[in-house]
């Protein structure tokens, strides 16, 4: 202490100046990071302005031509240049439907498996093996899926799914018509397959960060293990299960090769869950390049700005979520 | 005073308990099943690729160009693109990646600009691949008037970002504060406390970072469609369109030619191993971190 104070007392003028010459180098080269720094986080905003900006200019052709009846017009015919995003929009819906209604419950219960039922050494194991299923490409999917999967859809469950369904009333017209093997049942459920680990994943860690003192409680007054996730854990991590389904579903709702592969990219509405549809992002990659004229591509690119919308606000409300769950969490 | 013995044979044989009994067991065995179900499909998928992929597996398949329908040939062309469209996109996106991290992460940890990158860049770690791909063409292929492998890098690049910001503002939020503190007691500037220490402190996690966003472009087909387009031929010119193992892939599985589609399969499987490959590597490096 008393050394560095003296030090300081018998600085000679030259020395003060090559210390404040090393100091002002020091400063700039800090100030000069930290602005590089800040640009690339500023760059991170301007992609996504770009990427909204452009989808916007490139779609307005399409959006003065047709209106809002864009939206809500079914017919998709480029011979006479008349586009509407009615068939590629409920498809979009539908598939994700279905996807959900499969992924949410099977993804929470092997959550459940993983934290509560799994022996300790076999946990680590499992959970990277359901999360490989996420880091499959897409493409993969899309193969296995015109195949295997459709063939075996085609022989084995739809013409069970037509037969046993012919006489219940509502339900007979969801499975109607021949088994083609591709269709939006087919889609949906390789979705289901895809966005599973997503939905396993955020579960399985909110699960793990419930405070064990709720859970031995419960325990302790003699829940069964079901009636501890159920009535303890699940409401505990809620808003954080459900950020996870919505990433999920922003997935499911974008995802493009696989469901290319076996939606069968037919522009129509049907009602049976066994037809051929299509969605936006399948539309996108089968017609995009082979369009021909502006206003065709435009009405592909304006799919394009319809889909982002969607998954822009899905994702905002997953990120919300689990913000807030994050918050609770500690 | 009643006998705690009988009183719980009393409880054991209430209907309300064995109706609570039994739903225990029936969430149990679905709760195992769900799990058997998940992994069925990862064995099935893993298997089917194997069965299909490994029969055309050969030197020709790294050695010669796509062929054109009903001949025989390899993916070499395919390959080369997709390599060189990633090392050019990873070398365009990580710097941008680690640098806008470095700010969530150690300037601006806590300010609205940080609050408001984190929040898009999540967004854009889960956004459409497909909507990039337009982007894209709309901001490169349309102007310079035809497809290249310079709209394909770039595309992936869009991809390579978010994962790298992410991956390296978690690494760098874990580096306990207490060297932070060290560096600057002893008068080091912020910069160089970071370059210096901070970085090389979750190294490893960075690494991580490139190599899970590599393993995410590596499977990347619909950003590619209209950026890169295809190429039937060896090319290593980025101002023309390129091949991309993902695209030909794509090609070859939907046409009628049994070839091609055998090539698919074994392109398939090579897309699928080196990716699991580069997942599972990632994640040891950071296992060890931790334990």
């Amino acid at each position: 202490m008393s050394e560095v104070a003296l030090n300081s007392t018998t600085i000679g003028s030259d020395e003060a100046a090559s210390r404040a010459s090393v100091l002002r180098r020091l400063r700039r080269t800090d100030l000069f990071f930290h602005g590089l720094t800040r640009t690339a986080a500023i760059a991170v905003l301007v992609l996504l302005s770009g990427i909204i900006l452009s989808l916007v200019i490139g779609a307005s052709p399409a959006l003065r031509t047709f209106g809002l009846s864009f939206v809500f017009d079914e017919v998709w015919n480029p011979v006479t240049e008349k586009f509407g995003a009615l068939a590629p929009i409920y498809g979009t819906l539908v598939t994700s439907i279905i996807a959900m209604v499969i992924a949410v419950p099977v993804g929470l219960m092997i959550a459940f498996f993983l934290t509560e039922l799994c022996p300790k050494a076999l946990r680590r194991p499992i959970a990277i093996a359901i999360e490989l299923l996420a880091g499959i490409p897409s493409i993969i999917y899309g193969i296995w899926g015109l195949f295997v999967f459709a063939p075996f859809l085609q022989k084995y469950v739809q013409p069970f799914l037509i037969d046993g369904f012919e006489k219940v009333p509502v339900l007979s017209s969801l499975f109607e018509g021949p088994p083609y093997g591709i269709g939006m049942l087919t889609a949906g459920l390789i979705l289901a397959v895809m966005v599973l680990p997503f939905i396993t994943a955020i579960s399985r860690d909110v699960f793990d960060a419930v405070p064990p003192v709720l859970k031995e409680a419960a325990y302790g007054v003699g829940c069964t293990t079901w009636e501890v996730f159920r009535y303890v854990i699940l409401p505990y991590t809620r808003v954080g299960v459900i950020g996870g389904c919505m990433l999920g579903l922003g997935r499911a709702l974008g995802e493009t090769m696989a469901v290319t592969f076996v939606i069968g990219n037919a522009h129509k509405i049907s009602a049976s869950i066994l037809q051929p549809g299509t969605t936006i992002s399948a539309s996108i990659a089968n017609e995009f390049t082979e369009a021909v004229g502006d206003l065709y591509t435009s009405s592909l690119v304006a799919l394009g700005l319809i889909l982002f919308f969607i998954t822009f606000v899905v994702l905002s409300i997953a990120r919300y979520m689990l913000l807030r769950i994050q918050r609770r969490l500690g | 005073m009643t006998d705690t013995a009988t009183d719980r044979a009393r409880v054991a044989a209430s209907p309300r308990y064995a109706s609570r009994r039994r739903n225990n067991f029936i969430a149990k065995t679905l709760a195992y099943a769900a799990t058997a179900f998940g992994l069925g499909w990862l064995v099935l998928i893993l298997g089917v690729l194997v069965y299909e992929g490994v029969g055309g597996l050969s030197l020709a398949v790294f050695t010669e160009n796509t062929p054109p329908p009903g001949a025989a040939g390899g993916l070499l062309n395919a390959i080369m693109g997709s390599l060189v469209m990633t090392v050019l996109a990873v070398l365009l996106g990580t710097p941008i990646g680690i640098l806008a991290g470095t700010y969530l992460a150690e300037y601006g940890r806590h300010d609205r600009l940080s609050t408001v990158v984190r929040f898009i860049n999540d967004i854009l770690l889960s956004a459409p691949s497909i909507v990039i791909g337009l982007f894209v063409y709309e901001i490169l292929v349309a102007p310079m008037g035809h497809f290249s492998g310079y709209a394909g890098a770039v595309a992936l690049a869009v991809i390579v970002i978010p994962v790298v910001v992410r991956t390296t503002e978690d690494m760098l939020t874990l580096v306990p504060d207490t060297l932070r503190e060290a560096a600057a007691s002893i008068g080091l500037p912020r910069a160089h406390m970071i370059l210096r220490i901070a970085y090389r402190a979750a190294r490893a996690g960075i690494v991580t970072g490139v190599l899970l966003a590599i393993a995410r472009i590596s499977g990347e087909t619909a950003p590619l469609l209209f950026t890169a387009l295809n190429n039937q031929f060896f090319s290593l010119n980025m101002n023309a369109p390129m091949p991309s193992l993902p695209v030909v892939i794509f090609q070859f599985a939907l046409s009628p030619y049994e070839e091609w589609q055998k090539l698919a399969w074994t392109g398939a499987l090579l897309i699928t191993v080196t990716v699991l490959t580069l997942s599972i590597v990632a994640r040891s490096l950071t296992g060890r971190k931790q334990s």
